[in-house]
This record gives C-alpha cells, structure tokens and sequence, in this order.
C-alpha cells in the first residue's frame, strides 16, 4: 500500500509560527516587547491576509495594540482579516480604510456605528457576519481561528502570566482559540510586575506582553444616573414587576442596559417589597455590576451576580461582597464574558431588553438606516436556547399545551414607550435593518431578538403576553393593542383590546392593580448617583462625568 | 406653538377636579375638569404639526372614558406615551379624591 501521506507535513501552523517568532528574536526581550519596538515586531509577526482577533471588548480595548496596528505599513501588512466583537475605536476603522484590514467578523460597532454603516456603502470594508458574542467566539473554535491575537491585560509578569482583574471580559476566550492552534498570542499590558495579584491567564498561552505608554481604555458603559429616569419608565417597571416577574415567579435573569431595567432595579427594595416580593424573585443575575443594583443587593434582595465585564468605579464596592458577586483570592472581581453570555443564554429564567425598532410580528432590531450598531449580547440571552433541560417556575410556566412532552421556555421581554423622543414610532412596519442588509449586502438582515423568541412585550400602555397567542394573527392583535397611537396600534379597536384583555393576552396596567398615579421617582430607591454612593457605603466611587458634585 | 381643540359628547360626569404633571422637558400638565355639556379639550403645545396625533390620543381617550370634562393640555415635547399616561393619571386622581371623601 502506497503511503500518500508521506509528503504531507502536520506541522506547518506549528512551523510557521517558530519562524515568525524567530523573525524578531531581534526586537524582542524574552516575552517582552519594548514599546517602541512594536510596530516593527507586529509588521514582522503578522502576514498579509491573517485572521487577527483585536480586543475590540465591551468595557475594555486593547488600545495601544489598535493604534500601533493603524501605523502597520499597508504595503507590508495589507488584506487583514480582523475578528472583533467590539469596534470601539476610530482606529478600528481606520486599518480598513488605510488597506492594512479587508474583511470583519464582529458584533458590535456602538460609538462607530455611523461611520461604519458609510465605510460598507463605500466598500471599504467586506462584513462577514453581524455575530452574537457567542457565536463570534465560538467560530474562533471552528473557522475563525486567530492567527494572531491581540488582547489587554492588567498585569504581566516576566513570564507572560497574565492578572486581568475584574476586566477580564472575552480575553481567556480569544487567547485560548489562538495559543492552542499555534497563533501567536500579544497582550498589552498596564504594568509589568514582579509578582501579580493571582494569575487569570498562564503565561505558557502568551508569546509576548507590552507594557503600553497608557493603560487601555476602559468605558464605564453600564452606569445610568437615576436622574433620568422618567415616570414613564416607572411606570412599565411597576407594570413588569406585578404582571411578569411575580406572575411567573423569575428568580434568575438578566437585564439590558438601559433605563427601563435601571427603574426595575431600583423599585425592588420599594415597590417590589411593599408586593411581598423580596425573596421570591430576581435572586441569581448574570449582570454586569451595574450601580443601580446597589440598592437591592444592600437591602438584601440579591443571591448571586455574575458579571461580563466590570464596571468603572464598581471594584471597591464588589471587593467588599464576594457573597455576592464573583472573586479572586486577591479580593477583586472575576468576570468572563463567555461563561457569562452562556449563563445568559442557558441558565436564566428571563431576559429583559429594550430596542429602537420592532415589528408587527415582534422582531426586533437596533440596526437602523446609517447606523449599523449590531447588537452584541442581547440575542444570545433574547432567545429561547432549545437544548435547555432544567426546569424552574417561570421556565415550566411557559408551557401553553397539555401534551404528554412539553418544554418550557425562557421569558423573553421587550420593553418600549411606543414612541421615543422626538415623536419616532418604535413599531414600524419594516425594519430598517431589511434595508441596511441590501445596501451592506448582507445575506441575512440583522435582526435583533427574532418574533417568535419574544414571549411580552411591555409597553406605557400595558403587556401583550404574546407566548399564550394561538396564531399568528392573535400575536399582532395582542402587540398592536399596547401599540398605542402607532400605525400598528390604530388596526385596532378597543372592543378587540378588551376581548384580547378578557383571554389574558393583554393586561392592562388597572388589570394588574398597578395605578398609574403611583408611578412617581420618589419611588426610586436611589434618585440620583449620590444616593446609590450613599446606599455603598461610599464604597461605589463613580467616575468624574456621572459625578455632582 | 400651536393650539388645538378638540370636542367630544361625553356621558359620563367627572367628579373631581385634577391636575397632574408638570411643564417640563418631555413632559406636560393636565388640567381636569368637570363639565356641564360637552367636553372640550384644549391643548397648547411647542411643537407644531402634531395635530392628526394629537386628535387620535384624544379620540382613543374619550373613546374609554366617556366622561363630560374640560381638559386643559400645557405640552412641553412629550412623547404620545406619556401624553396618554397623564391624561390616565388625571382621570385616576379625579376619581381617588372622591373616593376619599
């Protein structure tokens, strides 16, 4: 028998990494990278056309490693192919619009939404796919794997052993896919030190760490000031409250970022307690620390919170409760937004979120026309994971049929005033997003959190509880009856909202005892952000803009 | 600016005075009235061009609440939402004071 393998090598990822390595034995000190070598050691490192994970987080970005990728000579380095679940920063865009990056897997664009919309439309940038951060790091386990990684860390040691603290957030996942497939992995770092705090990530998965000339960016983006919360907002929290989480008894969840779930937050040690509630709900959370929790946790609502990222000016405030939340020997938080987005999409009762756009049919989508924002964790825990097996209350309560095998869902809830500033109407008949997949040349439009996930839908004028419509049809009437002055909500009449109400697919907010006259901000728990330092302890130390004082 | 005036044949009398909300941005103030005849409504607001939202709010509102009033509407850029829970809210005030009596 004819041995075909015999010219085959196993081992060219594995070779082809020693000779990058040995390419700037020059430039480099043992693990260690001088500063001013890194744009000649990445030039050296990184060939044309690789796939390059650049963290691209959510709270933290790897910033000195973006920017010295824009100074790349296009020329040498051109044709990138950059996995990013964050794009966060200007020069994010700019390696594509320098030719140095081509193509983009990733799941957020927040603050370059804008531009990124306008770059596609000028075909300078090739989008693969709009992922969910889930699915994003998992393709770095299956045809996205990183040839090169670049990530940020805390701390280093001499040994490349890495302390993230309580930013940890997508690192571990990005530098396990690339050091364990021969990628090669380079860490930013704030510091280099003798002797780290604990280790999160062992120096035998890092080729090379940096000490960058500032520490990487890091964006308080979970902190809403109670000031602005309106009594509106109250309003659909009181209404959530009574009409979702005591109706359907939610233990474990997570909330969106947004004012909406800010107001929940803080009706829990006041309207949530004089319901009896305390206790009986919203105990496990799969939540960054966000600082409007702090009432809750101190009036001794909460269990558990386990967290994607951290959050500016939470870390003293966490330290002092590891019941509570997540820690390491060295007292400071744990956070990892992979085992947090599965805890999110797996093993909650409920996700609750909010969205600019939403259907007739319930989809939903924060993509609008020139804004291509994509949407980063919410359809991970915004859907129903079908391969769910543990049961709990709200989980079985979810069952509308009586066959012999039944499932139970997850609570999936959106919650929207009908019309937002400026008079915009979040029902719309299509979803821009349609329009924005035809112009990026998308295969699919980017949607949200899809209809048939969605199990209520909450607005100022009452719940569609749309998991107990029969049809389709029954979905519309009971979304368009809490539609209010929308095109949608105008299809129909009170008599049908009154029919849909008797039938339990609308409630109302006098239908769940909930009085519209309650709804005021002294029923906020905290009113402002001294009142949640207040709550701390003086623990909680906001940064300079949500400040004051 | 702009004022609007809106007319309904309502029913039903209003027991109470009321009043809810403030001018402020986002917001508004209702002023609730009984009535003798018909219900009147008179809404001044610093947005113009909003009068086919306006008239809808109020059909839909004097379509459940079939109350003989005078409504007085000082709007400051609020949203139809909260223009509806306010105007719910005056109802529900008008209705509790006379309970307490």
């Amino acid at each position: 028998m004819a041995n075909i393998q015999e010219t085959r090598s196993w081992t060219t990822r594995r070779d082809h990494k020693r000779k990058q390595l040995k390419s700037v034995a020059e430039l480099t000190k043992g693990r260690i990278i001088p500063m001013a070598n890194i744009v000649a050691v990445l030039e050296k490192l990184i060939a044309s056309g690789d796939k390059v994970a650049l963290e691209g987080n959510n709270q933290k970005q790897a910033s000195f490693l973006s920017m010295a990728l824009a100074e790349l000579d296009a020329v040498k380095v051109h044709g990138l192919h950059m996995i990013m679940s964050a794009i966060a920063r200007p020069e994010h865009l700019d390696i594509f619009e320098k030719g140095i990056a081509q193509k983009l897997d990733f799941s957020f664009a927040g603050a370059q939404s804008l531009r990124m919309a306008q770059m596609i439309e000028d075909g300078l940038i090739e989008v693969g796919a709009i992922h969910t951060y889930l699915e994003l790091y998992a393709r770095l386990f299956v045809d996205l794997t990183p040839n090169i990684a670049l990530v940020a860390a805390d701390k280093a040691d001499a040994n490349g052993n890495l302390y993230t603290g309580p930013n940890t957030e997508e690192t571990p996942a990005i530098i396990e896919a690339t050091a364990f497939r021969d990628g090669i992995v380079i860490v930013q770092v704030n510091e280099i030190v003798d002797e780290l705090p604990r280790v999160d990530i062992p120096g035998s998965w890092v080729d090379f760490v940096v000490e960058a000339d500032k520490p990487y960016q890091l964006e308080a983006l979970f902190t809403r000031d109670p000031r602005s919360i309106t009594e509106i907002q109250i309003l659909m929290a009181m209404m959530t409250l009574r009409g979702i989480y005591e109706r359907h008894e939610v233990i474990s969840l997570n909330h969106g970022v947004g004012f909406n779930t800010a107001a929940i937050e803080l009706l829990l040690p006041t309207y949530g307690k004089s319901l009896g509630l305390k206790g009986k709900i919203c105990r496990n959370w799969a939540l960054n620390p966000h600082p409007t929790l702090i009432p809750a946790i101190e009036s001794g609502w909460v269990e558990s919170v386990h967290c994607f990222g951290g959050e500016v000016g939470m870390e003293k405030y966490i330290a002092a409760r590891p019941d509570v939340f997540f820690t390491g020997r060295d007292g400071s938080m744990r956070s990892n937004r992979a085992f947090c987005q599965m805890a999110g999409q797996y093993a909650v009762d409920l996700f609750i979120g909010s969205t600019l756009q939403m259907d007739a049919d319930g989809n939903s989508s924060t993509v609008t026309l020139g804004r291509l924002a994509g949407f980063g964790g919410a359809p991970n825990m915004g859907h129903d994971p079908g391969g769910r097996r543990h049961g709990t209350p709200a989980w079985l309560n979810m069952i509308t049929g009586d066959s012999a095998i039944q499932r139970g869902k997850k609570l999936v809830v959106q919650v929207v005033e009908t019309f937002q500033q400026g008079n915009k109407s979040v029902f719309v008949e299509s979803l821009d997003a349609i329009e924005v997949a035809h112009a990026a040349k998308l295969p699919i439009a980017p949607v949200m959190i899809y209809g048939d996930d969605v199990t209520h839908v909450v607005t100022e004028e009452g719940i569609a509880y749309l998991y107990k419509a029969r049809s389709l049809d029954e979905r519309r009437e009971a979304l368009a009856a809490i539609a209010g002055v929308t095109t949608l909500g105008m299809d129909i009449s009170h008599k049908q909202r009154d029919a849909l109400r008797e039938n339990g697919l609308v409630a109302l907010p006098e239908d769940l005892g909930v009085k519209r006259t309650e709804a005021k901000r002294s029923l906020l728990a905290a009113k402002s952000i001294d009142e949640l330092v207040a709550w701390s302890g003086g623990l909680y130390t906001p940064p300079a803009k949500f400040r004051s004082w | 600016m702009e004022t609007l005036t809106f007319n309904y044949k309502g029913t039903k009398k209003l027991p109470q005075r009321a009043h809810v909300g403030v001018v402020g941005s986002g917001d508004l103030e209702v002023l609730l009235e009984p009535a003798e005849d018909v219900s009147e409504v008179v809404v001044r607001t610093r947005f113009d061009g909003y009068g086919p939202i306006w008239q809808e709010i109020m059909d839909r509102f004097f379509a459940v609440h079939d109350i003989k009033a005078k409504i007085e509407i000082n709007d400051f850029g609020a949203t139809p939402g909260m223009v509806s829970m306010r105007l719910l809210q005056a109802v529900e005030v008008s209705y509790d004071e006379q309970n307490e009596k």
